[in-house]
This record gives structure tokens, C-alpha cells and sequence, in this order.
């Protein structure tokens, strides 16, 4: 597929959610309140997007994922955040150390 | 247009998605075992549910001129009840001789827990005990990345199973290297919100070759589109794919990896 046939495709769509993506850092930053490590990851990830190499899809999916490589004490929840929370691997990591955990059980 | 579904729960979805589907092409769907949107309280529930992938959901999709297969686990967001799983487990060898079940899956982790991959371990011992395909889920969003590599990990020290035997559902962009470098297939699951658009999709087709990689639509109870691999292959389309490239991709791709179960019969 050459440039300009990319561009003639995809050109709207991306476009609408360029400014999709503006107008959400505006509302976030209209609203009262505190941001969380959600917004922060996103704005670090944001960084990824004028790096003039190819992978930026890749990057910024990196950029939001757990770099750890230990499996976790217990999941604590089912769901996902959509970005990696530092302070609460952390958080998680001390506790399965203090308790020198094996599997446990969480229900029955 | 022809094509397989080899990633849809239809037990959560409606007889309107089933005619969509057959109108649009589709020959086969298969149907891994999920979580059904809360945790059962028993084995017993896993018994019935089951039964119905491999009883009912068949004849329903009959009724549309639809093969319907399945695979059967206990999924990773309900493993972290070890006790629970291993009864499961143990049920699980009853129903494979069944003549629609395709293997274990989807097995998987959830958020990467210790529990989590102790029982998706224990799946891949009886996979390997068995002889039987695996078809694996990786985790949402975040935790995609290590769950991964966590699993392949598991993968390459348990030695058993074949790479070729094995596909690693729901890549993209930060996984489907380390996942095809291994030497296993690899799953694109199209979601309107998360995982992978059809854009995407085509974009890995084309930097990384379609020689084992698939797309489903992992159609279930949640937000999902039982089309979505007929609309991928309308976007490869456009993007100047042939439609010989498009039908390697969406049918005989799976239909290759799938033929390795004596079960699958191809249409």
C-alpha cells in the first residue's frame, strides 16, 4: 500500500481521534480534582507518539505495561487499569514478602 | 467470503448473532471456555456448563448450517481458587472424547498471580498428558506483557507440547514477536474498545506475515462484535490484500492449526 493510499484511507479517522485525544487532556484538565497513575502513564506514554522511529505503537503499549517479571503474591482484583501502577506492585510485592507467601486460597 | 470463528462465546450471545455469522460467511465457530461474568460457586457449575459446549450450543448452531466445536478449562480469573480448580481439572478428561472438543483452553492468566500460574501449569500438564491442542488467554491491558512471558516461559520449561500445538490468543503489538519467535501461533482478537482493531490487525499482518497467525472476534457478554473478522477482512481488502491472502488468513490458517485435533473436520 503506497503513502498517499494510507493517508486517503486513514486520514479522517485518524484525524477525528487526534482531536478526540485533545479534547480529553482538555476535560481532564478542566475538571477539579487530582489526576492518578492512570494519567500519568498516559501523558508518559503520550512522549511515544513524535519519536520519528517506527514501533510507536509498540512504545506506548510498553510504556503502560507491568515491567515486572514475578509473578504476584495473589490477585487482588480481576480487572485491569488499562496502566501500570507502580506504588501498588510495590505495595503488593512488600506484603507477599512479609507474609513469605505460598499459593493461598481466596475462597472456601 | 468464507471463514472460521475460532474465538467466539456463544453462549452469551443470540440466535440473531448465529444467522449474522452463517449470512456472512462463517463455516465453523469455536468456542473456548470462559468466565462467565461472576465465579461459579462450584465444580458442579463447570459440569453443566460443560455440558452445554458440548450438548447444546452444537445443536443451536446446527439449526444455522454451523459447525460449533469448543475447548474446556477453568479460565485464569477464577484460578485463584486452587482447590476449585483442581476439581475442575479432574472433570475435565471426561468430556475430551467428545467429538466437538478442539482441547484445553482458554487457559491462561488473569493478573499474573502465583495461583494463576500454578493452574495454568497444571492445564498444560494434563494438555500434555492428553495429547491435546492448547489454545491460551493473555491478560488484559497492562498485565498482557509479563503474563506473556510468563507463560511462555512456563511453556518452554514444561517442553512437552509442540510450539505448533499451541496458539497464544489476543497479541498485539508488545507480544506477537516474543509469541511467533517461539515458535507458536499467534491470535489477533478484534474489540471495538480494547486489544485490536482491524486497522492494527491488517498492521501486523503486514510486518510480521501471516504464516501462524489468526483473528477472531472473541465475541462474549461484554462489549464485542460477532462480524468482526468478516469486517477485517473487508479493511485487508481495501488495503490492496488479494482475496487469496485474506481467506489464508481468516480460513485455512485455522483450519491448519485446527486440523491437528482429530475432531476438527474441515467444510
Amino acid at each position: 500500500m503506497k503513502r498517499e493510499h494510507v493517508i486517503d484511507l486513514y486520514f479522517m479517522e485518524a484525524r477525528a481521534k487526534l482531536i478526540d485525544l485533545a479534547a480529553f487532556l482538555d476535560r481532564v484538565d478542566r475538571a477539579p480534582g487530582t489526576e492518578d497513575f492512570r494519567m500519568a502513564a498516559f501523558r508518559q506514554a503520550l512522549q511515544e507518539l513524535p519519536v520519528n522511529k517506527p514501533d510507536r505503537a509498540k512504545r506506548v503499549l510498553l510504556s503502560l505495561s507491568d515491567p515486572t517479571t514475578k509473578p504476584l503474591p495473589a490477585a487482588t482484583t480481576k480487572s485491569a487499569a488499562g496502566a501500570w501502577n507502580a506504588d501498588s506492585a510495590a505495595r503488593d510485592a512488600r506484603q507477599g514478602d512479609r507474609d513469605g507467601r505460598a499459593p493461598r486460597k481466596t475462597k472456601k | 467470503m468464507r471463514y472460521i470463528e475460532p474465538h467466539a462465546h456463544m453462549v452469551s450471545r443470540t440466535t440473531d448473532d448465529y444467522l449474522a455469522m452463517a449470512t456472512a460467511g462463517c463455516q465453523a465457530i469455536c468456542e473456548p471456555a470462559f468466565w462467565a461474568g461472576f465465579d461459579r460457586s462450584s465444580a458442579d457449575g463447570f459440569y453443566d456448563y460443560f455440558r452445554q459446549l458440548t450438548d447444546f450450543e452444537p445443536k443451536r448452531a446446527a439449526k444455522f448450517g454451523l459447525a460449533h466445536y469448543c475447548w474446556l478449562c477453568l479460565n485464569p480469573k477464577e484460578a485463584e481458587d486452587v482447590k476449585l480448580a483442581g476439581e475442575v481439572l479432574a472433570l475435565i478428561p471426561k468430556f475430551l472424547d467428545r467429538p466437538s472438543v478442539l482441547g484445553i483452553g482458554e487457559i491462561g492468566l488473569n493478573k499474573n498471580s502465583r495461583n494463576e500460574l500454578a493452574v495454568f501449569e497444571k492445564h498444560v500438564d494434563l494438555a500434555a498428558r492428553h495429547g491435546q491442542l492448547i489454545l491460551i488467554h493473555t491478560p488484559h491491558l497492562e498485565d498482557k506483557l509479563k503474563g506473556t512471558r510468563l507463560m511462555i516461559d512456563a511453556l518452554k520449561s514444561d517442553g512437552r507440547l509442540a510450539p505448533g500445538r499451541v496458539i497464544i490468543d489476543h497479541v498485539e503489538e508488545h507480544t506477537i514477536q516474543l509469541v511467533l519467535d517461539a515458535g507458536f501461533w499467534a491470535g489477533m482478537t478484534l474489540y471495538p474498545e480494547s486489544k485490536c482493531t482491524a486497522a492494527r490487525a491488517a498492521d501486523m499482518v503486514e510486518i510480521y506475515g501471516n504464516e501462524r497467525l489468526w483473528m477472531n472476534s472473541a465475541c462474549d457478554w461484554g462489549v464485542s462484535a460477532p462480524l468482526a473478522v468478516p469486517r477485517a477482512a473487508l479493511e485487508m481488502r481495501l488495503r490492496g490484500h488479494t482475496a487469496e491472502a485474506v481467506d489464508t488468513l481468516i480460513y485455512r490458517n485455522p483450519a491448519r492449526f485446527l486440523s491437528q485435533s482429530k475432531h476438527f473436520k474441515e467444510t
